[in-house]
């Protein structure tokens, strides 16, 4: 039996009836056309499938999409605001983060939430916070700097003094 | 891959949850996290005939409380917010090492506390640390509540002693002794995240620097965490000298046969699991000294 939804993706809600099983990442491709989600290994280890759910990263084919009930997705295709790439987007192009480009999505939505987590993050952190992303490229030095060159341009021009 | 159709409901209460598990306790399964339960249902190695989500119950069981010397951990609690939780940290580190070394970030996004233990997967790490906490497990069903200590819930296999009919709700964990240190040593398999051997280590010392107190516990290795009996009564009244704790740790696998499987053979995991108890001691020694 289908359950019926609501789920903001990048900013717009849906209303939708799903069936319990289907995968979120299944619902953002197939009824959703956003196709930026990649499904790689299926079996919650590679990482190229993940989105932000509230804020915070995970991979879609290992969430069912009536859990993101009321929730709000942003994919990659949510990422970019009026035709400016996300700081993130910049670095993987300046720094050369990709090859094939199939982690890509995944690598830089997992990077929102570990940059949120850290925005000073050091090298060791940004290795450690993109273990779930696994690229076959062996890119991962240039992901390291594409990283870096975000969150130097996510700092404020101005640094303050706290306290 | 896509699980078998189910029937998908979403209590709001833990009464409601229980009432629904009891109308048909061996074809429902309670779904936290998801990170243990889908993958399997994927697989197809799961296929409950009904799900009930527990995302309501989040503002019950989702929580990280200090108590008399020790804490409360509502089974809803995610990897990530134990490492957040000022009161985890404080009071109980290892947590926090060894919860930063589950899975990867978008794992310890979603994945549960509660969630993994219920799951009772032999490679998991938390049943390590919960051995070497002697923490409680407490259970709620039909009957009300109960508590479980950790050495009786791990039971086999994907096997608890949680009763079909029982909800996982919080685990409580009892103050550390004294000048004790704590560390969790893991080798993880490269693709899942999982331990091949995590060993999870706690040294007290006595006022001489002594060993007072050695408990460790080891996953990964049999077919559910143990604890290493035989290292423990080689440690206790020792001075915490390397060569002392190496000699223990040589007995981490005695009476164990090692699991084996196509990334580590039984051998493999046997002389790893020694090895990952020595580390975890002489970092747990290190840590008590400086305690």
């Amino acid at each position: 039996m289908k359950v019926p939804v609501t789920i903001t993706v990048n900013g717009t809600p849906h209303h939708a009836e799903v069936e319990p099983r289907r995968l979120l990442c299944h619902w953002l491709r197939d009824d959703l056309g956003l196709t930026g989600t990649h499904i790689g290994c299926d079996t919650s280890q590679c990482g190229a499938c993940t989105v932000l759910l509230d804020g915070q990263a995970v991979k879609s084919c290992t969430v069912l999409a009536v859990q993101a009930d009321g929730c709000e997705v942003t994919t990659i295709e949510g990422l970019a605001r009026d035709d400016r790439l996300h700081p993130l987007q910049e670095g993987f192009w300046e720094r050369h983060g990709l090859q094939c480009g199939f982690c890509t999505p995944g690598m830089i939505l997992c990077a929102v939430d570990l940059l949120r987590q850290h925005p000073q993050p050091t090298e060791e952190q940004i290795r450690h916070g993109l273990e779930g992303v696994l690229c076959r490229c062996t890119g991962y030095q240039n992901i390291i700097a594409a990283v870096q060159y975000a969150a130097e341009r996510l700092q404020p021009a101005t640094p303050q003094k706290v306290g | 891959m896509f699980p078998r159709a189910f029937e998908y409901q979403v209590p709001g209460s833990i009464a409601e949850t229980l009432e629904l598990l009891a109308a048909d306790p061996e074809e429902t399964k309670v779904l936290a996290g998801g990170h243990s339960l889908l993958p399997m249902m994927k697989l197809r190695l799961a296929a409950p005939r009904r799900l009930l989500d527990l995302r309501r119950l989040r503002g019950e069981l989702a929580y990280t409380h200090t108590t008399d010397g020790g804490l409360a951990i509502g089974a809803l609690t995610t990897y990530h917010a134990l490492l957040a939780a000022p009161a985890v940290a404080q009071r109980c580190p290892l947590l926090v090492e060894a919860a930063d070394q589950v899975g990867d970030l978008q794992v310890r996004n979603r994945g549960t506390l509660g969630g993994s233990l219920a799951h009772g997967d032999p490679a998991a790490d938390m049943p390590a640390v919960m051995l070497v906490l002697e923490a409680q497990i407490e259970a709620r069903g039909p009957q009300g509540s109960r508590r479980i200590a950790a050495p009786d819930f791990f039971q086999g296999l994907y096997t608890t002693a949680l009763a079909p009919t029982e909800l996982l709700t919080a685990i409580h964990v009892p103050p550390l002794p004294a000048r004790a240190g704590a560390a969790y040593a893991k080798f993880r398999n490269p693709a899942s995240g999982y331990a091949v051997v995590g060993v999870a280590a706690l040294v007290a010392l006595d006022a001489a620097g002594k060993i007072a107190t050695a408990r460790v516990g080891i996953t990964g290795v049999s077919d559910h965490a143990y604890r290493a009996t035989a290292v423990e009564q080689a440690l206790v009244g020792a001075e915490p000298t390397p060569e002392a704790l190496a000699a223990a740790a040589a007995h981490a696998a005695d009476g164990i046969d090692p699991l084996e499987d196509v990334f580590a053979s039984a051998d493999f995991r046997r002389h790893l699991t020694r090895v990952q108890t020595a580390r975890a001691l002489r970092r747990a020694v290190e840590r008590a000294r400086a305690a």
